[in-house]
């Protein structure tokens, strides 16, 4: 008896707030579905730039494709055999600058910046730095190397990726360094061990993973760098000759090829395009799994 | 693991080091460990090195087009390039920029945040936890396709979707009656444009926005359910107020990238110049800032044509770095949860 009582009084109850909270549920429902909705409108929106890429892409593929120069202009001949080259040269020189500085400036940060005003200016104007429109990094290198040399050339092209470069390798090396345990800086210390023998034997040793995570995403990123490369190494359709002249990249030729008003341009757009995908996407996915296999998590990197 | 093989070097470097010891302490440690530093600071000093650079060049190069045209760089409306009559304003691309900026938002930030909520407050049930951890994988893995990607799908298939889903049915319906739909559509304008800028920045907002969103302690969310809060309830008043400064940071990140943004924005907005520039209707063709810069810069007939372009750039660069630094200031690295601390 005292048990059906209560039972109801509970189902009352329920039913009550079920009432009064369907409003509530109703609005609660429309905003999951909105972030359903929103999921899905992104995975097939962001789906179909892979799929097109890859469709169109495959179908402009051949070994004369990969290799040859560029024929004329309208003539359906030709590759994008020299951008290929080109990307290489450029996106290797600019590594070979930025990744050094980088890890010295993150080093810095981490191991001897601590609080003071200089570092933290520094880390300040670092976080503005990799958010700066290529564009603008573009212009700079094409006023101070292309104005100043008398030509567009490669040496520009690669002093313009690597200021993009460089605030992402500092960010990721000192956010890095700064997980390694202070007691391995201690033991080494202890041990008598001078400083910078303790940063670049132990505690850059152990951040390895990290670092290196970072230096492939930054390479990945310039890699795919257009408008820096309008204002500094120009393009051209010969192969690479000279560190002072002008040379071809990937995503300039993409940008040229779409330009234009012929189909069989654009088909090769879609080629270079698959190759610049595959070779942006295949460093990071490439580095995810291999993070993934040995169990070391990375971090989204806000490269603005 | 890799703090063991730091260890085992550090015996080895012990042992050898040993043999020479005092010579070892006396001079060559201070000395090294001196140059060390003085390379690393240099390193650091380097950072600050390029943007004073960025700064005096774009400055020093547009000094020409600001003695020349003065205020009116900011106000005016022509872009003529021809010799004995130059005149350059910057207006109508400040404007465009601004405009698809604004569309991008407007769309961008709402489909992020409901992918954030997605992947951080939804993925409680067991079908879509096994989908939220390869999704984000995706998403991040997107966030690393270049922009001219973006691009060349925009010009060639994207660009046909808005024209044939939006555009036209707009026009027949509402192109006689109301102006601001009354130009023919052919999917080159500034609203594809900021359609196209918002699908490039929703992996980048929407996965800073799932680490802020993650990084709020899980206490704010029990309270809120505790007190019968729905799902969206407890992210309003649980998790938002918590997370604001953090998502705005992420906001304005994207925003960052939109104003910035070139190649994509050069192949689809339809690259108007002058007083056309200016949008009179939903579907008519604009230009931004950096896509004016990318299309003129190798064919600029003048030193003064040039310095009008670099002037843009200076434009530009004012607009981001004001932006940059407000991000900066309100994240505060409240993003910077690190790595492994949280899964």
């Amino acid at each position: 008896m005292q048990d059906s009582k209560t039972n109801y009084g509970k189902e009352r109850l329920r039913d009550m707030m079920i009432r009064r909270s369907s409003g509530r549920k109703l609005v609660d429902k429309v905003v999951s579905i909105f972030a359903v909705f929103s999921v899905i409108l992104a995975v097939v929106l962001l789906g179909s730039i892979l799929i097109e890429v890859i469709i169109n892409g495959a179908g402009a593929l051949s070994i004369n494709f990969l290799t040859q120069p560029p024929g004329a202009i309208g003539s359906g001949m030709g590759g994008i055999g020299p951008a290929i080259q080109g990307t290489l040269i450029i996106v290797g020189l600019a590594s070979a600058i930025g990744t050094p500085v980088g890890v010295l400036a993150g080093i810095y940060l981490s191991e001897f910046g601590g609080h003071g005003i200089f570092p933290s200016v520094v880390r300040f104007f670092n976080d503005v730095l990799v958010g700066l429109p290529s564009i603008v990094i573009g212009i700079v290198a094409y006023i101070t190397l292309v104005l100043t040399l008398g030509s567009f050339s490669v040496w520009a092209g690669a002093f313009a990726l690597s200021i993009i470069m460089i605030p992402i390798v500092t960010r990721v090396t000192e956010e890095t360094l700064k997980i390694v345990p202070n007691s391995v800086r201690e033991a080494g210390q202890s041990l008598g061990i001078p400083k910078r023998k303790i940063i670049l034997r132990i505690v850059l040793p152990s951040a390895k993973s990290g670092v290196i995570t970072g230096v492939i995403l930054a390479i990945a990123r310039i890699a795919g760098e257009t408008a820096p490369l309008i204002m500094t190494i120009l393009g051209t359709d010969l192969f690479f000759t000279t560190l002072r002249g002008p040379v071809d990249a990937l995503p300039l030729r993409i940008w040229r090829l779409a330009s234009q008003p012929y189909e069989y341009a654009h088909s090769f757009g879609w080629g270079a395009a698959l190759i610049l995908i595959l070779l942006v996407l295949g460093l990071s996915l490439g580095l995810r799994l291999v993070a993934h296999k040995r169990g070391f998590k990375i971090r989204t990197i806000a490269a603005g | 693991m890799n703090v063991k093989r730091g260890i085992i070097i550090l015996t080895e470097s012990r042992e050898k080091r040993n043999k020479k010891l005092s010579s070892f302490f006396l001079s060559g440690k201070r000395r090294g460990d001196k140059i060390f530093y003085i390379v690393v600071i240099g390193a650091a000093a380097y950072t600050l090195l390029m943007l004073a650079l960025i700064l005096y060049a774009v400055g020093s190069g547009s000094v020409k087009i600001f003695s020349f045209e003065g205020f009116k760089f900011f106000t005016s409306t022509d872009w003529n390039s021809v010799e004995g009559r130059e005149s350059f304003g910057a207006f109508p691309y400040i404007i465009g920029t601004l405009i698809s900026s604004a569309v991008a938002l407007a769309i961008g930030v709402p489909l992020s945040l409901g992918i954030a909520i997605f992947l951080s407050e939804m993925s409680s049930s067991k079908i879509l936890s096994k989908i939220s951890g390869p999704l984000s994988f995706v998403i991040e893995l997107l966030a690393a396709v270049p922009s001219i990607i973006y691009g060349l799908w925009a010009l060639f298939v994207f660009r046909f979707w808005i024209l044939n889903l939006i555009e036209m049915p707009l026009y027949n319906a509402f192109g006689q009656s109301i102006p601001f739909f009354g130009v023919t559509p052919f999917g080159l304008d500034w609203f594809t444009a900021g359609i196209v800028l918002a699908i490039m920045i929703i992996p980048i907002v929407s996965s800073i926005c799932r680490e802020v969103i993650r990084a709020v302690p899980d206490s704010q969310r029990e309270a809120a359910y505790s007190l019968g809060a729905t799902r969206w309830e407890t992210v309003r008043i649980a998790i938002f107020p918590y997370a604001k400064s953090g998502i705005l940071g992420a906001i304005l990140m994207g925003l960052g990238r939109a104003i910035g943004e070139t190649m994509l924005v050069t192949l689809v907005i339809g690259n108007a110049i002058g007083a056309s520039a200016i949008p009179t209707s939903l579907f008519s063709p604009s230009q931004t800032l950096s896509s004016l810069i990318a299309n003129e810069f190798n064919e600029a007939s003048s030193d003064l044509h040039l310095s009008a372009l670099i002037g843009l750039g200076a434009v530009l660069l004012m607009l981001t770095m004001a932006i940059l630094i407000g991000a900066r200031l309100l994240v505060a690295r409240m993003v910077k949860v690190s790595p492994g601390a949280r899964e």
